[in-house]
């Protein structure tokens, strides 16, 4: 639906405003600024008129005294419409409203976890309501173990339906409901257990009380007010979704969604906000540590960078390994340490080479890869090979929304505005999609698909070249396996076809660049056929486009060149090389390289190896920009400044830059200005936020709310008198409560407040409309934008058919939210959340071998053996098995092999 | 007087067969509007002036006539008879039900015929155990003798029907609210727009129409408009209607009467007067959700607008008779009681408003309440106001309580006086 298009004048309290046409009158109300109450309103979710918070007395017209009251959220803000939110019935009818909600409403505020950033408190005073007049007992609930990122504390509920309309009818979630009638309604799980939707944590979010509140905050709970926050950028999956972070007592907090209408919108996955905790780690590396005999010890940061210098760049040749989940700068200043010549990308070849394809696809190619957000907006969707569930979980969630964009259409038919989101849901009867997948075997946005077809990565690549031929009957033919794959291939071809904004899904996660290429022919085909296409590639981690634009060699190039011998000197930056090779090769790689110095976040296999270990920041101690699946360069900021020598990266290197050839970045600007000077590809990362001389008139931004206290107290069981605050030198902002109060640039929000909204909600007062952009535009700057000219061409080199072995698999990865990320699989909570691992195959092969569901084999390939259990996965092709991807005792595995399964 | 709609019931309280309804003139009328276009059987109803008589007396032919009609209208459509009678007071529908299941069938078809419906269910109230029973056997029977299914009554138009048994929410009455259940969801009423016509089951055109409703229709399409519309003693709208009268009278039942009698007439000509030893207070005219009428408001003739003039509605024509040995307020509980227990849940003043309103009845009732209360419950009653709640269910609740404190606030403040009901 075209919005905003058409103006209204609308008249509120007499006065009138001008407003885009086709809203409903409570966004634009808020839009202007009014505060006006609500509850089951969400401006992702819309109106379904439920709480009747948002009364309005709406007059005919100007001669019209009497009015009707209006619940605003419900009634469109057509030209004309006079309304008034002070009249005196309004008023008294909000009040009631809370009176009756506070019917039921414990008041335990100071011990709930949304005491101060409770929307019901905020909402209860802006309403005016304040004197209990209910003298009966208060309705209790049995409140259930649900799992271990989120607290169920029912008796707070105001039953507003957010929850299991975000949880059911927005994520897709199966195992959340509404149970009972009148005021025994129950929002829970049919039995206790992990709620096990992706996106539960939103939940916490969404809920305007103390109803479902952060497990994973209460074990170490701070009051919003309390806590020490920065803008930064989830580092657990390459979408780069925007987070904010927040600190006390030298650790992270918690982590909530900052809003990003070009990104993630209102939300995150639970990977993101509950996949912090390696950050608080007792294995972090808190000092320099310095190899003796087999242990580590502590060093000085002095002694550090003197002992380093002399021992490490006393060295002739010394290369350095990057990082895809290491900044630009970071990858950037080691690069500059060590010299274009000796600067290895710190992934495999293969990896390397299909991150570099999807780049220049997006890049030479003629197709535009939208914004995540966008994706929400395209009507037809094929998804390539990619478990994006699991690779990249908010792809998942804005595909959800992308499939109901094509039955709404019925409701636009009838007049019904977007906005009425129960009667659209009437209307669109549970119809979505079209959504095609075509992946190795079920996925769970199967749940969605209009049809889903399960093949091997070979034959997925065929029948993507086949789709794009029946678009472009000039490219070459490909026969497909089978009839239903020839159906299929048809059907997905007529569909996307059909579609205003087809969309085409892959990614990485295969290792095979034939996939990578089918989804890129589709994509031109249909751009070629005059459809506005899209094209979208999920890669690995948070700044795997980042590094790849800046490395042009990769980790077996290193390897290869250590193999020649000559190396002194061997300096990694946040790279785990047994995460990401097999054991005997990082062994030898790490023996022939000399001295090896890492930059580390947490103790691991190759600190454990090296002769210095220096302690680098992770998100939360550090500054500086990844650039996301997107192209999107966004910057994070440095949450707080430990008490021990962590500290980024780059700061690190431009250290030993300085001591070495006396060049030295006065800053975090000063790298970044030299870096897009030597890489004009980067050009735009300048802009990606504010420099450190921004200032809101002479003021920088607060990290700290103006509520903060115990900034003395704290601390003074060390010393009584206050410390000076530390000094951001990189940023606008300031780790202190003092500064600009208003909205500060839409890059450096470290936190979402305003006068009178206390919660999550006050996100409303810094967009430019509700649910709009955030004032002065939505933070980063894309990258890759397509080429007018199409260098890229057609791809035309179609993979044979997969031939099965016998006795042997084609063993491909499995990916899983919660175990195929590095650092995230080091918290606690989303530990509990991690599988044991397995390999499936289907129930023919499992048969063929005599082995049953639980069996334990044996996998042995090139030298190696994994020992796991065995599981059923009748989508799988024949002669083909799954692993997980960077569980433990599998990290390091190179995927596609083959291997043979034997029972143990 | 003419009474088409209960002249057949038996007395001794058995169905009407097939056999017996068709040698009563039954499926005639149906076999003349299968002759009939659909948007001549639709006119006539219009013409008849029936409004339906589920409560909000909506013209059913105006209803009929938002339905998509044509070569390009969404199929299936969906007919639904809405059986699900649960006001308290309110037992018209299980009499037409248990009695002359037929008459509603036939009405079913000849409605589902006049748009074009394909498909067509009967929700029934869960306790009706027995109008179940007797109406999944008239289905049957309509099938076997071809007046349902395929090429119906010889005819090129097809019709399928469903009994469906609620599981029991007084919630599903609302029309919006059954289509929901019936949909295999939550009974909460949906919003409007979209109209259940363009709409309804499973998105898709739907005419919801009460018991009685139906009732009427093979009558109209058989007699005419005209004898039809004569039937009527009101300008209101044609037909007879089901008239009931229940509490402490002679004889309490239910009346086939033209429609407009005085409320004198029902409660002291055909309910007996009041029984011996009690004298007439008060009434609510239409069920449970309806507001007190008082001796004053007697001769208000039993119809739509004449009820509306007097402050209250004719709602299902039920009428609840309190006398003078009642405690009002405890009536008044009791109806609060029932509503706070159906409420959805959906929106905060039903779910929130409903039960604090019987919890304070309660305690007033009981010697508990206080005289701020009475305060609240006028609150309340201007916070669950008609447009303020999702549906009108709450509103409904608010008409015998607003209502009983206009008329019985005296007996109010006497129970918070006197620490006690002064009827215990």
């Amino acid at each position: 639906m075209p919005l905003g298009l058409i103006m209204a004048k609308i008249f509120v309290d007499n006065i009138e405003y001008e407003v885009p046409d086709g809203k409903n009158l409570l966004e634009v109300c808020l839009s202007l600024g009014f505060n006006l109450t609500y509850f089951c309103w969400h401006p992702a979710m819309h109106s379904v008129g439920a709480c009747r918070q948002c009364g309005v007395v709406n007059f005919k017209d100007e001669n019209d005294k009497r009015g009707r009251l209006v619940m605003a959220c419900m009634q469109a803000a057509t030209n004309g419409i006079r309304i008034s939110i002070e009249d005196p019935r309004a008023h008294a009818f909000r009040a009631g409203n809370i009176e009756a909600l506070m019917l039921n409403h414990p008041h335990d505020c100071p011990v709930c976890d949304e005491g101060g950033e409770c929307h019901l408190q905020d909402m209860t005073l802006m309403s005016g309501h304040n004197y209990r007049r209910n003298t009966f007992k208060k309705r209790t609930h049995y409140n259930q173990y649900l799992g271990p990122f989120i607290n169920h504390e029912m008796n707070r509920c105001i039953q507003c339906y957010r929850c299991v309309r975000f949880y059911n009818d927005y994520a897709g979630g199966k195992d959340f409901a509404v149970f009972a009638a009148h005021d025994d309604v129950y929002f829970g799980r049919q039995e206790e257990g992990a709620l096990e939707n992706e996106f539960s944590g939103n939940l916490v979010e969404v809920c305007p009380t103390g109803v479902f509140t952060d497990k994973v905050l209460r074990k170490h709970y701070t009051r919003k007010w309390d806590l020490t926050s920065a803008p930064s950028v989830c580092h657990q999956c390459s979408l780069g979704c925007n987070i904010l972070a927040s600190e006390r007592y030298g650790g992270i907090r918690r982590i909530l969604t900052r809003y990003n209408g070009d990104v993630n919108g209102y939300f995150i996955c639970d990977r993101g906000r509950f996949g912090y905790e390696y950050a608080n780690s007792d294995k972090r590396i808190k000092q320099a540590l310095k190899k003796s005999g087999n242990t580590l010890q502590h060093l000085s940061k002095d002694s550090a960078l003197q002992e380093i210098k002399d021992f490490i760049f006393s060295g002739k040749n010394i290369i350095g390994i990057g990082s895809p989940r290491a900044s630009l700068e970071s990858n950037f200043m080691l690069k500059e340490l060590v010299g274009e010549n000796n600067f290895y990308g710190g992934i495999p070849k293969q990896e390397s080479a299909l991150i570099s394809q999807a780049i220049s696809i997006l890049h030479q190619g003629k197709v535009k890869t939208p914004s995540l957000k966008e994706v929400e907006s395209y009507d037809a969707v094929l998804i390539l090979g990619e478990d994006i569930t699991n690779t990249a979980p908010m792809l998942a969630l804005a595909v959800r929304q992308a499939a109901k964009n094509k039955p709404r259409e019925k409701a636009y038919a009838l007049k019904i505005p977007h906005w009425d989101d129960a009667a659209v849901r009437e209307i669109v009867q549970g119809e979505i999609g079209p959504v095609y997948l075509l992946t190795t075997h079920h996925t769970k946005l199967d749940e969605i698909s209009t049809k889903s077809q399960y093949t091997t990565p070979d034959d997925i690549a065929r029948a993507g070249f086949s789709i794009a031929q029946q678009i472009n009957h000039s490219l070459p033919t490909v026969d497909t396996a089978d009839d239903a794959m020839q159906a299929f291939v048809a059907a997905v071809a007529r569909d996307l076809l059909n579609a205003k904004r087809p969309l085409v899904i892959s990614g990485t996660s295969l290792f095979s660049s034939s996939v990578i290429q089918a989804a890129a022919n589709i994509a031109y085909a249909l751009k070629d056929s005059g459809k506005d296409a899209g094209l979208v590639y999920a890669v690995p981690e948070v700044n795997s486009t980042g590094m790849s634009m800046m490395a042009s060699k990769d980790l077996d190039d290193a390897i290869a060149r250590a193999n020649e011998g000559g190396i002194d000197a061997l300096i990694i930056t946040e790279n785990d090389l047994y995460y990401r090779i097999e054991k005997n090769k990082a062994d030898d790689f790490l023996k022939n390289c000399g001295h090896v110095l890492v930059l580390e976040n947490l103790q691991n296999e190759t600190t454990a190896k090296a002769d210095y270990v220096l302690p680098a920041g992770t998100f939360a101690e550090s500054t500086g920009t990844v650039v996301n699946n997107e192209g999107r360069a966004q910057r994070f900021y440095q949450v707080y400044k430990p008490s021990n020598d962590i500290c980024s990266s780059w700061e690190w290197l431009n250290e030993f830059r300085n001591s070495v050839s006396d060049t030295y970045a006065e800053n975090f600007d000063a790298v970044v200005d030299e870096m897009v000077k030597r890489y004009p590809d980067l050009q735009k990362v300048k802009f990606a936020a504010p420099d450190a001389n921004f200032r809101k008139g002479t003021q920088k931004i607060p990290r700290e709310t103006a509520r903060y206290s115990g900034r003395t107290a704290m601390l003074a069981n060390i010393n009584v008198s206050e410390p000076k605050p530390p000094v951001d030198k990189d940023s606008p902002l300031s780790f202190t409560m003092e500064g600009y109060q208003g909205i500060p640039p839409s890059a450096d929000i470290p936190f979402f407040w305003s006068p009178g909204w206390n919660s999550v909600q006050s996100i409303n007062r810094y967009q430019t409309e509700v649910g709009g952009s955030l004032h002065g535009g939505n933070p980063g700057v894309r990258l890759l934008e397509p080429s007018e000219e199409n260098k890229s061409g057609y791809f035309d080199k179609i993979p044979e058919r997969f031939t099965k072995k016998e006795g042997e698999w084609w063993i491909i990865p499995f990916y899983h939210i919660y175990g195929s990320d590095e650092l995230s699989v080091k918290g606690p909570a989303l530990a509990e959340r991690i599988p044991s691992a397995y390999i499936s195959m289907n129930e023919k092969d499992l048969n063929k071998n005599n082995l049953r569901e639980g069996d334990k084999v044996t996998i042995s390939f090139s030298g190696d053996k994994i020992n796991v259990p065995v599981k059923e996965e009748n989508t799988l092709p024949d002669g083909v098995a799954g692993l997980p991807k960077g569980f433990e005792g599998l990290t390091g595995v190179q995927f596609p092999f083959w291997g043979k399964i034997t029972k143990v | 007087m003419e009474r088409p709609l209960t002249e057949h019931i038996k007395n001794d309280g058995s169905v009407l067969s097939l056999k017996e309804y068709e040698a009563a003139g039954g499926y005639q009328a149906l076999r003349k509007a299968l002759k009939m276009t659909p948007q001549e059987v639709m006119q006539m109803v219009k013409d008849s002036n029936l409004r339906g008589r589920g409560g909000a007396g909506f013209p059913t032919g105006m209803k009929w006539s938002f339905v998509p009609m044509g070569d390009h209208a969404p199929h299936p459509k969906y007919i639904v008879a809405n059986g699900d009678e649960m006001e308290p007071g309110t037992f018209k529908d299980r009499v037409l039900l248990e009695g002359n299941p037929h008459q509603l069938i036939e009405g079913m078809i000849i409605s589902a015929y006049a748009i074009q419906a394909d498909i067509s269910y009967i929700f029934l109230r869960w306790a009706y155990h027995e109008a179940a029973k007797r109406v999944k056997n008239a289905i049957q029977e309509a099938y076997g003798a071809g007046y349902l299914g395929k090429k119906i009554a010889g005819s090129d138009y097809s019709v399928e029907m469903h009994l469906h048994t609620s599981v029991g929410r007084y919630m599903c009455g609302e029309e919006t609210a059954l289509l929901n259940a019936l949909e295999g969801k939550r009974a909460n009423p949906r919003s409007k727009p979209p109209f259940p016509q363009v709409s309804g089951l499973f998105g898709k055109p739907t005419i919801v129409n009460n018991v009685e409703t139906f009732s009427n229709i093979a009558h109209i399409i058989d007699k005419g408009v005209e004898w039809y519309k004569a039937l009527s003693k009101s300008p209101d709208g044609g037909g007879t209607k089901l008239y009931g009268v229940s509490g402490h009278v002679k004889k309490p039942a239910i009346w086939e009467l033209p429609l407009g009698v005085s409320l004198r007439e029902l409660i002291e000509e055909h309910a007996g007067g009041m029984m011996d030893g009690y004298k007439f207070r008060a009434a609510l005219p239409g069920g449970a959700s309806t507001d007190f009428l008082t001796e004053e408001h007697l001769d208000v003739a039993m119809d739509f607008t004449n009820t509306m003039k007097a402050g209250s509605r004719m709602g299902t024509g039920t009428v609840i008779v309190l006398d003078d040995k009642t405690c009002p307020v405890g009536m008044v509980f009791n109806l609060e009681k029932f509503f706070a227990q159906e409420s959805c849940g959906w929106c905060t003043p039903c779910r929130e408003g409903l039960p604090w309103t019987a919890k304070i009845l309660d305690a007033i009732e009981h010697g508990r309440g206080m005289m701020n209360q009475l305060d609240i419950l006028s609150f309340e009653t201007v916070y669950m106001a008609p447009g303020n709640t999702f549906c009108a269910l709450a509103p409904g609740a608010m008409e015998p309580l607003q209502s009983a404190l206009k008329y019985f606030r005296e007996d109010f403040e006497r129970h918070i006086k006197e620490h006690k009901c002064p009827w215990d």
